[in-house]
């Protein structure tokens, strides 16, 4: 990494083993060029997917976030993927909320056949966060941030 | 006050099949009623009704799963019982439900602001909309306006949703803006760097005592809750806003499109974080993607536990 350092930024990908971890493969093997900002987690299935996992990744410092799944009616399970639509849709509507920006969580279908698609999708998200820039949460967690500023240090000096 | 006395002998009459009936009592302190368990018909004696009921009694009902027992609510406690009987954690047939119309309850920490240390106040009486609280330092008069929770001066549902027994006249339902809206908006306002600068400052109050998961109707888990379980580890005993934030997260999440704002975890913050803005926003989220409104349709089910093949709100974003 010291080649890139300063110019790569984290991002967590979560795939499911049957779609999209087959269609991120047919990529590689295609020798498609990607960014490489992307570390990847195989999952059985995107409704195997807790929102909080995506949570504890931007807590512990992932600049953005990426779920990618079987195509709607395409899930090998017949419906997790549905499942996964609903909550990951609320948990990106809740996100603005803590001061994570919706942009840096993305949610998408890609099928294992999709190697094209799956360079495109990684190419614009990485670009996306590249624009958003670094998460302001490593910053506010820091062990020198503002965010565990010790409080009892504040109200002894007042 | 007919009403209460008219619930009271409803109360008398079902205890003899019932385990217990749940309501409030007069607590050891003036700002703030008790929940009651009453079991014998002397105990209904001590029930009692009004501004000072601020506990959700639907908290306890989980745990008296397999006996029957009987609730008196408030409409937004109602609300609780009527999400815990979607979910069927509770049976409706074990639940005796007795409801009376509410006006409104009180904000203690509205009360302390104005009147300082709660364990000072000596004595707290409402004389018709105006509360006269007597501490040390003499009598301070307050409008309820003044002092009433947040959730009750928008409140939609005064009268309970679903009940075996209602005395009284069903109130209407508040014409006034949700003051929610202002908060959310002045959130929604801040930069994104700034905004979780706020929570992290705020959540580093936050002394892990649970007190907000044990207080919520909705958080059923009670001794499996993740957040101390050590598999799956989700989070460690480790004294950081990380892991005070991220607890956060798992009880807002673990409500989505279940919680009814009842505003219990809020409550019973022994720190005051503004922790309801959380789910306020979530449950706006969920109104908007799914039109969907927690406890209040006994027979609806709630949107995270089913699916549409073709959603109506989600938009599939094209890559």
């Amino acid at each position: 990494m010291p080649v890139l350092e300063g110019r790569e930024l984290r991002i967590v990908g979560f795939l499911c083993n049957w779609c999209s971890y087959g269609g991120a493969d047919v990529a590689g093997v295609g020798r498609l060029t990607q960014p490489t900002d992307l570390r990847i987690i195989r999952v059985p299935c995107s409704g195997r997917i807790d929102p909080l996992f995506i949570v504890k990744a931007f807590l512990g410092g992932a600049d953005g976030v990426l779920v990618s799944g079987c195509h709607p009616r395409d899930c090998h399970f017949s419906s997790g993927n549905f499942y996964a639509r609903r909550r990951l849709e609320v948990l990106k509507g809740m996100l603005p909320v803590l001061g994570i920006e919706a942009g840096r969580f993305e949610y998408t279908w890609v099928s294992a056949s999709e190697g094209q698609r799956w360079q495109h999708v990684v190419t614009s998200f990485t670009e996306q966060i590249h624009a958003l820039g670094a998460s302001p949460v490593k910053a506010v967690l820091a062990p020198e941030g503002p965010g565990l500023k010790p409080k009892g240090g504040d109200s002894a000096a007042a | 006050m007919q009403p209460l006395e008219d619930i009271k002998t409803k109360i008398r009459e079902a205890l003899p099949d019932l385990d217990c009936v749940i309501g409030w009592e007069k607590s050891w302190t003036p700002l703030s009623a008790t929940p009651l368990f009453m079991r014998a018909p002397e105990d209904v004696d001590r029930l009692i009704w009004g501004p000072f009921n601020v506990n959700n009694p639907a908290t306890y009902l989980t745990g008296f799963k397999g006996k029957k027992i009987g609730v008196l609510v408030k409409g937004c406690d109602s609300r609780s019982v009527v999400q815990l009987l979607q979910e069927k954690l509770v049976n409706r047939e074990e639940l005796v439900i007795f409801g009376l119309p509410c006006k409104g309850v009180i904000d203690v920490s509205k009360v302390t602001a104005k009147t300082g240390d709660p364990g000072l106040v000596k004595a707290a009486e409402f004389k018709g909309d105006v509360l006269q609280v007597t501490t040390s330092k003499g009598v301070t008069e307050i409008p309820f306006s003044e002092v009433m929770a947040d959730k009750c001066v928008a409140c939609q549902y005064p009268n309970a949703i679903i009940s075996d027994h209602f005395a009284g006249d069903p109130l209407p339902p508040s014409m006034k803006p949700d003051p929610a809206e202002e908060q959310l908006a002045a959130l929604a306002a801040l930069a994104p760097a700034e905004l979780f600068e706020h929570w992290a400052g705020v959540l580093n109050k936050c002394i892990r005592c649970y007190a907000c998961r044990n207080a919520c109707p909705m958080c059923v888990c009670r001794d499996h809750c993740i957040a101390q379980s050590r598999d799956p580890h989700w989070i460690s005993q480790e004294h950081s806003v990380r892991e005070k934030i991220m607890f956060q997260m798992i009880h807002s999440l673990h409500l989505a499109g279940r919680c009814t704002e009842c505003g219990e975890c809020q409550r019973a913050c022994p720190v005051d974080i503004p922790i309801l803005a959380l789910r306020k926003k979530l449950n706006r989220v969920v109104k908007e993607t799914f039109d969907y409104q927690a406890g209040v349709d006994p027979k609806a089910t709630p949107p995270l536990f089913t699916f549409q093949v073709e959603e109506a709100n989600i938009n599939e974003r094209g890559w």
